[in-house]
């Protein structure tokens, strides 16, 4: 199928209406990406037809509303190329879905059977230092509650992993690798299988991040190689509400619950209780059951569309992008200045001027940038600005919204000057 | 092009942004406080002197957005030279302007009262960048009671 943007902007009925009597060019897809309207009406759809609790009801609601919920695991499951639709399990988002290993791998402490999951003094935890917080600080949480040495792969001045200290930091000490596919903040695409062969060649096991990448690229975890893999669904222009784990069946079976409740269990009795097998036994409770199903859809859209199309419509919007940004004096692009390994999220400063000004000015022309530190301080720390401002590109952005960005910033710039 | 004539970017603001007032700080000074903007990022340090009731001097040192630091300069214009109580006094008025939603009436004794801080009117209909304007005139209400001066009804009367 040919890509047509203007073709796939009718798909999302929100790029129609106006912000300031201008209208609305959204640059911020990073932070959270428009709906299509399909998947807006998959979840109004299973709300007006179909809704009564899954996995527990025998009656036909029910019985539907499981199918529904259940199809959605199978398409996220084919677009992960997951060996096992049961590796595949809902969370509330990528945050949870990390704190879910992270407290997992914690509960392994005293947990039966979960010896090889064990980490304590004398262990360390690896991340790198592009992170943004939901990838730290629940791995700096695991650590101080384990007594492990928390540890990062630094970042270089162009905004990559510094490659000699992947084999450094990445030791025989290592039992944990967490690190961004892409990153939030910079926009640098990581070489996922260099990390995860060394961290695969000390015994360590290998969690990615996947919440920016998953909407701009090829996704295979066969490929990628990793332990687990995690996305949200906001970001793939599904629902608010429910992300995804990966995770490889036999680490899955082995690995402590982190929440309990209903649905993850075997038996219970009032002297203990025996948990269910993957991907039941890490989704206590009622789901978020619109918006697994809703998520399906938007997989299934991004997948119509196709992820190759994607990258190349996105790509052609950064190089131009940058080229447009870096010819206004005074801005300074924070992460790979060229269009190599860098996905379409592009992080900059205006010299003297705060990137609040800049997204505020260019909010009166319509124009939705994040500014700040993304979530992602360490980044700003390490470049030496208190924030940035950040555009961000998804299917439905066209080159005459990146011209009117650049023309943005170059009239806050006059603005200032 | 300038900014839109509806802009929160009134040219009294850039204006202060580029020359703020009574910026750098005191080494004479009988209180001292810190302030932060989480959500920006913005910083504000200010010092100030009180002598018999009246702000007789203030400085400050600080790093945001326009809005914070344009703010903060007109605020020390305001209040330098003024009795504490009423620098406290216009430091209410402008926290009701600020917290109007955009709903705020001006009242001839309001524009002279604020003066060159009627230009934040435009603020208040950001709620994210309230907080932005705020910043130095909660600093200078803290600096002053941590000078020992916060009873305004005992400085008043």
């Amino acid at each position: 199928m040919s890509f047509d943007v203007e073709t796939v902007r009718k798909d999302f009925p929100i790029l129609s209406r106006e912000v300031h009597g201008v209208p609305l060019v959204y640059l911020d897809s990073a932070n959270s990406a428009q709906k299509p309207q399909v998947v807006i009406d998959a979840e109004a759809d299973l709300y007006a037809n179909h809704y009564a609790n899954t996995a527990r009801a025998v009656h036909t609601l029910g019985s539907e509303v499981t199918t529904a919920y259940e199809a959605a695991r199978d398409k996220v499951a084919g677009f992960l190329n997951a060996p096992s639709r049961d590796e595949v399990i809902f969370t509330r988002n990528i945050t949870e879905a990390l704190n879910l290993l992270a407290y997992s791998f914690g509960n392994a402490t005293w947990f039966p059977g979960a010896e090889k999951f064990r980490i304590g003094p004398g262990d360390e935890i690896v991340v790198t230092e592009m992170e943004h917080h939901s990838n730290l600080v629940p791995w700096q949480l695991l650590a101080q509650r384990t007594g492990a040495t928390f540890r990062w792969i630094p970042i270089d001045d162009e905004g990559r992993l510094v490659d000699s200290a992947i084999d450094e930091v990445i030791t025989e000490r290592t039992r944990l690798v967490s690190f961004v596919y892409q990153s939030n903040a910079l926009g640098t695409i990581n070489p996922v299988q260099r990390i995860v062969a060394r961290a695969n060649a000390v015994g360590a096991y290998t969690i990615v991040d996947a919440a920016q990448a998953a909407p701009h690229l090829p996704l295979d975890v066969q490929a990628l190689g990793a332990d687990f893999v995690a996305f949200t669904g906001h970001k793939l222009y599904g629902p608010s509400g429910v992300g995804v784990l990966w995770g490889r069946y036999e680490l899955l079976a082995d690995l402590p619950p982190f929440l309990g409740g209903g649905e993850m269990i075997e038996t219970v009795a009032m002297e203990g209780s025996t948990f269910a097998a993957p991907p039941s036994r890490f989704e206590a409770g009622t789901p978020m059951i619109a918006q697994a199903v809703a998520l399906g859809t938007a997989v299934d859209y991004v997948t119509n569309l196709g992820i190759t199309n994607i990258r190349e419509h996105e790509k052609a919007l950064t190089g131009y992008a940058l080229e447009g940004l870096r010819g206004i004096p005074g801005v300074r692009i924070v992460g790979p200045r060229d269009n190599v390994d860098r996905g379409a999220t592009i992080s900059f400063t205006l010299a003297g001027v705060h990137p609040h000004d800049v997204a505020q000015l260019l909010d009166e022309r319509g124009i939705a940038v994040r500014a700040g530190h993304h979530c992602a301080r360490p980044v700003c720390v390490r470049y030496g600005v208190p924030a940035t401002t950040r555009a961000s590109f998804g299917v439905y952005t066209t080159l005459d919204e990146v011209d009117q960005l650049v023309q943005g910033v170059e009239s806050v710039r006059r603005t200032f000057g | 092009m300038s900014a839109p004539i509806d802009s929160m970017y009134q040219q009294i603001i850039l204006d202060h942004y580029k020359n703020p007032s009574h910026h750098g700080l005191l080494d004479d000074f009988d209180a001292e406080v810190h302030h932060v903007n989480p959500t920006c990022g913005d910083e504000v340090t200010l010092r100030l002197k009180v002598k018999d009731g009246e702000i007789t001097d203030l400085g400050w040192d600080g790093e945001g957005c326009s809005i914070s630091q344009a703010s903060t300069s007109v605020m020390s214009d305001l209040v330098v030279g003024k009795p504490v109580a009423d620098a406290l006094a216009v430091q209410q008025r402008f926290l009701e302007l600020m917290q109007s939603r955009g709903q705020g009436e001006l009242t001839d004794r309001d524009e002279e009262q604020l003066d060159d801080a009627v230009a934040f009117e435009g603020v208040s209909k950001y709620p994210a960048r309230v907080k932005c304007a705020l910043l130095g005139w909660m600093a200078m209400k803290s600096a002053v009671a941590e000078a020992g001066w916060a009873d305004t009804e005992e400085v008043a009367g």
